[in-house]
């Protein structure tokens, strides 16, 4: 792994490490509302799909990323609240909803492609997004490329998540909705509306989630392909847990996470004495510790997870 | 809601999902009585297609025994996946390091080896939520993925066979070989262990006292303890005999299927099996019902595509629907009004007054 001492190198590593690691981040980031409102979102490998597939059904009927980026974050918004009403409404177990949810989009992205794209289906190629160079800081050695080098949605990401930050830890809404996450029942005697709360946060984390599926459709690969999350939602629930359930901690453990597939890629090719598989461990590995408590603390919201019944105690 | 009643519901959500799968069929320009025709015979009622039913339904049902062994305790276990691949893992070992074993000592053996493997497996997330209280979800989850990287380095390094074009294992001996039931076809005794696991894991559950106390845990923690049951070894139990059940799964896809230990050989059937549980509405006798019917769905997809050109995808659709509206409908009672989605939709047209302004900033 000598190759990390050369900054050419390095940087180019470091810039490939940002663009894996956006995908993951933004379903993190999504994954990061719900869980604190109290639902878990096991469905962001869904949501990727559903963006990625709205996304490239936009791009390629209208000719127009913007369009595409608008139609990605519908198809997320309605994921997430089909995820709500089964998990809020219909107080279906979180974890089967979400698996379902899965299932459902995996299938039914498929599906509508065909649809969609017809004959073209795999082969249809749609506009997408350029890079954004911000003047002379995507000339800084190293770290330039990775930063100041990317697509817009990048800067979008960076926003929600300082964003999303500030809103949860410095706003007042922001704290009704870890209310809501850790204690529905006081949060609910004090007079907060606990429903529309999950709700909100359950599509916005869908559209969240979605953003990263229309990255890889306008930024990446500029093409919708079955099955094209490969697990990153699930490895996204693995960057909330090591970003201990902050939206800047779980967009950095993301990127942390696509610096191992960076190298494992790269090792990939190169025959190494390190095996590449140890790369794709490291991110669970990471968060189980995270999770045992070797380094610090990390809890969930105390009631993620737990359906909220008024009329039970 | 009794017993009867529920299965009543569950079987009015599945068919309630073929009728949404049928209209999607029609938008795809085929018509849905004839794909489903195709679909179930080739899947039920065709030799052939039977016996790929049976192959599939194996590691289904044994995934479901070890969602719903820990789920009678109260525990989520999402780790079948990652069991499977220890299982397979642990049993594929012996089966390679001791080749010469005639066989009736042999499989049983690897038997033996792969529920280890998958019990291990099960037992940390076990202990991590009886001893130090963390949640099982999220761990199982997480070494779903490290084990299957595990047993892919394993196929790709050590374990890797001589001049294999992909990464997988030496070829087990032959005596090791599951026997086939069905002739000329792939349909191994797997699915006859799965029945086998399923109806004594009923009777365990029903009617030991060691059952009894892991269903009281499950049913109220509380009461359990008061009971004077030590919940905390019951939530042991329950999960690493989970894991021995998926444990099997895999060995049974390694000696009984594909003869070698592959990269990814597992094609999520862990997860699946959490589908089979809730389908079987957590009842270990409706266990292989609810498996045989789900591995016939998927066996059936690729017939139905060929034969009518419906796209096979659709049944990952029908699939999510079932478990959508099979858990909708085992939940005693949906709420309504003002907790609902109703109150949501209210909200956002501005028509209900909120108790509390919301003031972003």
């Amino acid at each position: 792994m000598e190759f990390l001492l050369n900054p050419a190198a390095l940087g180019d590593v470091l810039a490939s490490s940002v663009r894996l690691g956006i995908p993951i981040a933004f379903a993190a980031l999504g994954g990061v509302f719900a869980e604190r409102s109290g639902t878990y979102n096991i469905g962001l490998e869904g949501m990727i799909l559903a963006g990625a597939l709205g996304a490239a059904a936009g791009s390629f009927m209208t000719g127009s990323p913007l369009v595409g980026l608008g139609a990605g974050i519908i198809c997320g918004v309605f994921s997430g609240l089909l995820l709500g009403v089964m998990a809020i409404h219909y107080k279906v177990n979180q974890l089967v909803a979400g698996i379902a949810i899965n299932l459902l989009l995996v299938g039914l992205t498929a599906f509508l492609s065909r649809l969609i794209f017809g004959d073209m289906a795999g082969g249809a190629r749609v506009e997408g997004f350029g890079t954004i160079n911000l003047a002379f800081l995507s000339e800084i050695p190293i770290i330039g490329p990775a930063l100041f080098s990317q697509d817009p949605l990048f800067y979008l990401l960076i926003a929600l998540a300082v964003g999303g930050w500030f809103w949860l830890f410095r706003t007042n809404s922001g704290l009704d909705l870890r209310a809501v996450g850790e204690n529905p029942r006081a949060a609910d005697v004090a007079g907060v509306p606990v429903f529309p709360f999950r709700y909100t946060a359950i599509a916005v984390s869908g559209a969240i989630a979605a953003l990263g599926g229309v990255h890889l459709v306008l930024s990446q690969v500029y093409l919708f392909a079955e099955g094209m999350s490969a697990g990153k939602g699930f490895i996204a629930l693995a960057a909330i847990i090591l970003g201990r359930w902050s939206p800047v901690g779980a967009v950095l453990a993301a990127f942390f996470f696509g610096f191992c597939d960076a190298m494992q890629l790269r090792l990939q090719f190169s025959n190494p004495d390190v095996p590449y598989q140890a790369f794709l461990i490291i991110p669970y590995v990471a968060s189980l510790v995270a999770l045992v408590g070797f380094v610090g603390k990390v809890r969930a919201p105390a009631a993620v997870g737990l359906e909220y019944d008024r009329e039970k105690r | 809601m009794t017993a009867q009643s529920l299965q009543i519901r569950v079987l009015t959500a599945i068919i309630l999902a073929l009728a949404v799968g049928a209209v999607f069929i029609t938008v795809d320009g085929s018509n849905p009585l004839e794909a489903y025709k195709v679909l179930f015979t080739e899947s039920f009622f065709d030799y052939w297609g039977l016996s790929n039913t049976l192959v599939d339904m194996s590691p289904m049902l044994l995934a479901g025994l070890a969602v719903i062994l820990p789920l009678r305790a109260g525990l989520f276990n999402i780790g079948g996946e990652g069991q499977i691949y220890m299982g397979g893992l642990f049993g594929a070992l012996f089966a390679l390091a001791l080749p010469d074993l005639p066989g009736w000592i042999g499989i049983p053996m690897i038997f033996v080896c792969a529920a280890i493997g998958g019990g291990l497996w099960a037992a940390i997330p076990a202990y991590l939520r009886a001893y130090r209280d963390i949640n099982e979800v999220i761990v199982t989850l997480l070494m779903n993925f490290i084990a299957i990287h595990i047993v892919s380095y394993a196929v790709a390094g050590p374990l890797l066979a001589e001049s294999a074009p992909y990464p997988y294992s030496e070829e087990v001996s032959s005596q090791y070989r599951l026997p086939i039931m069905l002739a000329r076809t792939d349909a191994h005794m797997g699915f006859l262990i799965g029945i086998v696991c399923a109806v004594l894991l009923y009777f365990w559950l029903r009617s030991t006292p060691s059952g009894f106390k892991l269903d009281l845990v499950g049913r109220n923690r509380q009461a359990a303890k008061y009971a004077g049951v030590n919940t905390k070894r019951q939530i042991m139990i329950a999960m690493i005999v989970g894991g021995m059940f998926a444990g099997l799964a895999g060995a049974i896809e390694v000696i009984g299927l594909k003869y070698r230990l592959f990269h990814l050989f597992s094609d999520g059937y862990g997860y699946q099996g959490i589908i089979v549980a809730f389908l079987a509405t957590l009842n270990p006798l409706l266990a292989p019902l609810s498996a045989f019917f789900l591995a016939g769905l998927s066996a059936g997809a690729g017939t139905m595509q060929r034969a009518v050109g419906v796209e096979g995808s659709i049944i990952e659709v029908i699939e999510g629907l079932v478990v959508l509206f099979v858990a909708a409908a085992i939940v005693p009672k949906a709420i309504g009004g003002k907790e609902g989605i109703g109150a949501f939709l209210k909200m956002l047209l501005g028509r209900k007054k909120r108790q509390k302004s919301w003031n972003f900033f």
